[in-house]
């Protein structure tokens, strides 16, 4: 018996001992040599593997990063800037900081203002779905409803909404990796600047029909009327295939383009009071008055000759201060 | 290998070819083909006449587009198609029907063939003709191999094996002359090759009207085989393997293995193209269901961009039980989200089915029954690429041959779990082609560079 | 269009099958069967059966309801043929709590735990009576007959013939002395045969098995690999030593060999999807059970074969594909 037990852990023991003396020597025969500061990027890094970056996680992002001459081609939206910075004071960079972004869906096509016109069948995918058909919906552009991009968020910042059926973004969870705006096939998510306290402005439409028909689609289309375009005094609208776009490096929150939209297809949000549409209407036309009454005071030949400069200087330089004022009214 | 057999359906067979009347506007796609679109080369305010070519080829694989009605162009702007994605149409207002006086309109049979494989070759391009059998490849391009293939074979593809579709068997029935000489045209266009008409067991009269056009008319080296009933008899690939016992490899084209296989209306087509000079401005539709009276079926001859909505209305209406339509047969075509699109060169039917024929059942769990690899005639494994694409493995997704799926639905069909098996394997095959295609770009950019 | 039409990608129609026909249809084959099992052994027999198939279905309705909260699928038939199964392999004689218990093993181990229908690695019913048989080993082999509606069988001795032939060879006998001992003739002992449901009627199970290849549920490859196998080595040492070995006949209609090759190894689920992997996985069960029965200290070895080959299907699913056309 005792005999028995010795034996065990004698042959226990070698063979133990034999075992590791292997490994430790495929250890050292097999050794790759890495740089040390990807294991200390890699560490700062969010961890999520998202892929948000471009790259395949955030080991293959701290290995570019390390290789690269400098992290002009890196991001990682997950962690942002202060992620940036940890990676740049490893590798001894220098990066600029960046506007935080969000998800923002561009589709306001609900259930009540796009009314179906045929009933899908098929597997629910908005991929299937799209290269299928336009859509169950009379607007061949705007959302489909079947959640790609839901399911593609790993953060859980897209969900569903049942009385919609339009995907709603959990702005605290989003981390604007942008898997999302890679998996919609209508391209309706886009990655906006997330603005001062979250604040705003966007047109949610991306329909490119003709005004009549796109809102016979849809209640809340974009009818490509350009009155907001022609409203914003900061050049940040444009126009083109009769859907119009918030530049939101150049839109300075005024919302008067969102007073004006007959159809209510420009969005605020997170703005602290709710848009008091007559009021900055009633602005507009004051503005607009104004500048007819200086038109016709510099057509008048000689007379305001002096005057006209003047006015033209000023007008900028009182703007800004109007605009503190309206963010600070909302 | 694979198939399945679902019931033929074939209600409107005994229902003769109709001539159907002009409506007031016709709407003529650019995307009537396979390949790039075609470029309008009328303006608006032009008047045409029956036969006028109104757009030209917009790439090698592209076809001429031709007015299939006499009267002034309206407008030239998008337009929604069946699937309700706009495609730029050219509007035209019908007055009269006043024909290119080139076309020769009469019955008579011409069977001499032209001698000139050029010229025979340019009648058919210069008139249209694409692949009526479901892909509207432009003919021309198909009859003309690359240098160093020889077709060994033509195949005349009457197998219409798709349920309901009857347009295919009323050619056959009502001008199987005229298919033989145009099946003759294709076979001195591909230099002398033998030629074999397969048509489904299921249509004895179609083989039996078919093989005594073929003996009257006495081309050499052209026989009629008559073929097992079964879907997809008539998926080129299936075909080809049925007729000639060769298989076409993955990747490959037809030519690859001597083969060249057309539909007869393309057939008939080739020979109103070349003999008669009239470009390919009509087509013959089906208009049948699972639950239509008898006398509600259909075959009309139609003006190609003719609305399918006008077509219904002048067959008496959509029938109240329909719950869905489509454009093709029941397996392969596609269902129809805007009634009011125009026909194309391609369609082949108006199909309506009723709820209960045609409504997915609830998904439920895949009980591994291997029906679907049973079924599927390219010997995939269906269950196993659902999984694969579920689990985005793009390369066990290409291993496994994704990319050969024929998208024929025998699947789904076959399906006891109703698992939306094609959906899926649809959109893995993009994905795959997709990686295939860029690699292929990618080692022919090396190559380039290594050259230099 | 006023009205909304559907719209969906193709196919558009659907051949006239799903989950739940096929498994009506397997529930039609093995009625045949059932009602030779009823005939013979009467009420108790009725009971066992009754109980296994109430078990099972309501097991499996009430776990996924109240514990998986998933909607059921007691739908689709598979439990109640899982309660068929089972119940064909067990004893008439068998208290009914085993059977419950059977039926637990079955559906809330072998079944759903795994996913529930077309996830599980073993079939269920095997699964239940092999637990049942390590467990219970008195009550799994007492085959005293209960009192049927017609008499069927002349054996009173109340075991199968192939433990009656274990028991002696075991003991040292060789199998024409025991035939010679007690007057019997292999004929008489397959006439006679004692056993479970499934086991005593090889013509019923045939004729279920017929109507499913008719109906096209399942394919003949799996069930003719299992019993060729076991017919050829069967032929083999009883060709070398037909003092010790029985022969291949005998072997194929005794014990569970029909039920299981027929209805057992066909499992959808827990067999391989290609033909080729089917012949394997039928070779493979063949010579377990054989091996079984003429090594083992069991006399029956379907069970054991069949489970032991399903841990095998994900490999051979693995190895072996459909022939894919255009690729060598």
């Amino acid at each position: 018996m005792t005999q028995t037990i010795i034996w065990t852990v004698a042959i226990l023991s070698v063979l133990g001992l034999l075992l590791a003396l292997i490994l430790f020597w495929v250890a050292r025969k097999f050794k790759v040599e890495e740089d040390p500061r990807i294991d200390e990027v890699e560490k700062v890094m969010p961890g999520a593997n998202c892929g948000g970056c471009g790259f395949a996680g955030c080991r293959a992002f701290a290995d570019a990063a390390v290789k690269a001459p400098n992290l002009d081609n890196q991001y990682c939206p997950v962690g942002g800037d202060e992620v940036m910075q940890k990676v740049a004071s490893i590798l001894g960079f220098t990066v600029a900081a960046k506007a935080p972004q969000v998800a923002v869906v561009r589709c306001n096509g609900s259930c009540a203002n796009r009314p179906r016109v045929n009933e899908y069948d098929g597997v629910r995918s908005c991929r299937v779905k799209a290269a299928l058909y336009s859509g169950d919906t009379g607007c061949s552009y705007g959302c489909l409803g079947c959640g790609d991009c839901a399911a593609a968020c790993q953060f859980g910042a897209l969900s569903m909404d049942p009385q919609t059926g339009l995907p709603v973004v959990d702005e605290q969870k989003c981390t604007a990796c942008g898997a999302c705006v890679k998996a919609c096939p209508k391209h309706i998510i886009e990655l906006r600047n997330k603005g001062p306290r979250g604040m705003r402005e966007f047109v949610s439409c991306v329909n490119k029909d003709k005004g009549p028909v796109a809102r016979k689609a849809c209640a809340a289309a974009c009818i490509g009327c350009a009155l907001c375009q022609k409203t914003c005094q900061h050049g940040a609208i444009t126009v083109t295939d009769n859907v119009a776009y918030i530049d939101f490096t150049k839109c300075k929150l005024c919302r008067e383009c969102e007073a004006v939209c007959p159809t209510g297809a420009i969005h605020g949000v997170n703005f602290p009071k709710e848009l008091d549409k007559e009021a900055v209407k009633k602005r507009i036309a004051d503005r607009k008055a104004k500048a007819a009454e200086a038109a016709k005071a510099a057509e008048a030949p000689g007379l305001a000759r002096n005057d006209a400069p003047k006015q033209a200087a000023a007008a900028p330089a009182a703007e800004p201060e109007t605009k503190k004022k309206e963010v600070a009214n909302g | 290998m694979g198939g399945v057999h679902p019931h033929d359906s074939k209600f409107a067979r005994e229902r003769a070819i109709e001539e159907l009347p002009l409506p007031q506007t016709v709407y003529v796609s650019m995307a009537q083909h396979l390949g790039a679109p075609a470029k309008p080369v009328v303006a608006v305010g032009d008047s045409v006449k029956v036969g006028q070519v109104i757009a030209e080829p917009g790439g090698f694989i592209s076809a001429f587009v031709h007015s299939p009605a006499s009267g002034t162009v309206k407008g030239i702007a998008p337009r929604k198609d069946l699937a309700g994605n706009p495609v730029m149409h050219i509007e035209i207002a019908v007055e009269g029907d006043e024909w290119d006086p080139a076309i020769d309109r009469t019955p008579d049979l011409v069977t001499a063939i032209p001698e000139d494989k050029a010229a025979i070759l340019d009648r058919i391009k210069a008139c249209g003709v694409v692949g009526l059998g479901g892909a509207t490849f432009p003919a021309h391009v198909k009859l003309n191999p690359a240098p160093g293939k020889v077709a060994e074979c033509l195949i005349l593809n009457g197998a219409e094996c798709e349920p309901f579709l009857t347009s295919d068997y009323r050619i056959m029935i009502e001008r199987p002359k005229e298919i033989v000489v145009g099946a003759a045209i294709m076979q001195k266009v591909l230099g002398g090759c033998k030629c074999v008409i397969g048509i489904e067991e299921n249509k004895p009269e179609a083989i039996a009207a078919m093989s005594a056009a073929v003996s009257e008319l006495g081309y050499a080296g052209m026989t009629v085989q008559p073929l097992k009933k079964r879907y997809p008899q008539g998926g080129e690939k299936q075909l080809i393997d049925a007729v000639m016992r060769r298989q076409v490899k993955s990747g490959g084209l037809p030519i690859d293995v001597g083969a060249v296989v057309q539909n007869v209306g393309t057939s008939l087509a080739v020979y109103e193209a070349v003999q008669k000079n009239k470009p390919l401005i009509t087509n013959v539709l089906t208009i049948t269901g699972n639950e239509m009276p008898a006398d509600r079926q259909h075959n009309y001859l139609f003006r190609i961009g003719v609305p399918l909505s006008y077509i219904a209305e002048y067959a008496g209406g959509v029938p109240d039980n329909a719950a869905k339509l489509v454009s093709g047969g029941p397996m392969m075509g596609k269902a129809i989200a805007n009634l009011d699109a125009a026909t194309v060169k391609g369609s082949s039917s108006i199909l309506y089915l009723t709820d209960a024929f045609t409504r997915r059942k609830a998904e439920s769990s895949c009980i591994r029954c291997g029906k679907c690899a049973d079924a599927c005639p390219m010997g995939l494994e269906p269950f196993l690429l659902n999984r694969l694409y579920k689990a985005a493995d793009l390369d066990a997704l290409e291993q496994n041959a994704a990319q050969d799926c024929i998208e024929c639905g025998c699947c789904l069909y076959s399906c006891p779990a109703y698992i939306p098996l094609l959906d899926n394997i649809r959109q893995a095959k993009g994905q795959v082609m997709g990686v295939i295609r860029a690699r292929a770009a990618a080692a022919k950019a090396a190559a380039e560079a290594a050259k230099k | 269009m006023d009205k909304k039409y559907i719209v969906s990608p193709s196919p558009h129609i659907h051949a006239d099958i799903s989950t739940t026909s096929i498994m009506r249809d397997v529930i039609i084959a093995l009625c045949p069967a059932l009602l030779v099992s009823v005939l013979a052994y009467g009420w108790a027999e009725l009971l066992v059966i009754l109980v296994s198939v109430a078990s099972c279905v309501l097991l499996e309705w009430a776990v996924t309801r109240w514990m998986l909260k998933k909607p059921s699928t007691v739908g689709d038939l598979s439990a109640v043929v899982t309660g068929l199964l089972l119940a064909m392999n067990l004893p008439s004689s068998i208290p009914l709590w085993i059977v419950f218990i059977g039926a637990v093993v079955a559906i809330c181990v072998a079944k759903l735990p795994f996913g529930g229908i077309g996830q599980n690695v073993f079939n269920p019913a095997i699964t239940g009576r092999v637990f049942l048989l390590v467990s219970f080993p008195a009550q799994m082999t007492d085959w005293t007959p209960t009192s049927g509606f017609i008499k069927l069988t002349d054996a009173v001795s109340g075991a199968t013939p192939l433990s009656v032939l274990k028991e002696q060879l075991k003991s040292g006998h060789s199998i024409p002395d025991y035939l010679q001992a007690t007057g019997q003739t292999f004929e008489s002992l397959m006439q006679d045969i004692g056993g479970s449901a499934g086991e005593i009627s090889a013509i019923a199970l045939l004729l279920g098995f017929v109507y499913l290849l008719i109906r096209r549920v399942v394919k003949p490859w799996i069930p003719l690999a299992v019993l060729g196998t076991m017919a050829l080595v069967a032929a083999i040492f009883h060709g070398i030593n037909p003092d010790q070995y029985t022969g291949p006949l005998f072997n194929l209609v005794t014990g569970g060999a029909m039920l299981g090759a027929l209805f057992m190894a066909t499992d959808y689920v827990t067999s391989p999807m290609s033909t080729w992997g089917g012949v394997i996985y039928g070779v493979g069960i063949g010579l377990i059970a054989m091996m079984i029965r003429y090594f083992g200290s069991y006399p029956e070895g379907m069970s054991f074969a069949i489970l032991l080959m399903n841990c095998a299907v994900p490999l051979i699913n693995m190895w072996f594909h459909q022939k894919k056309y255009g690729r060598a």
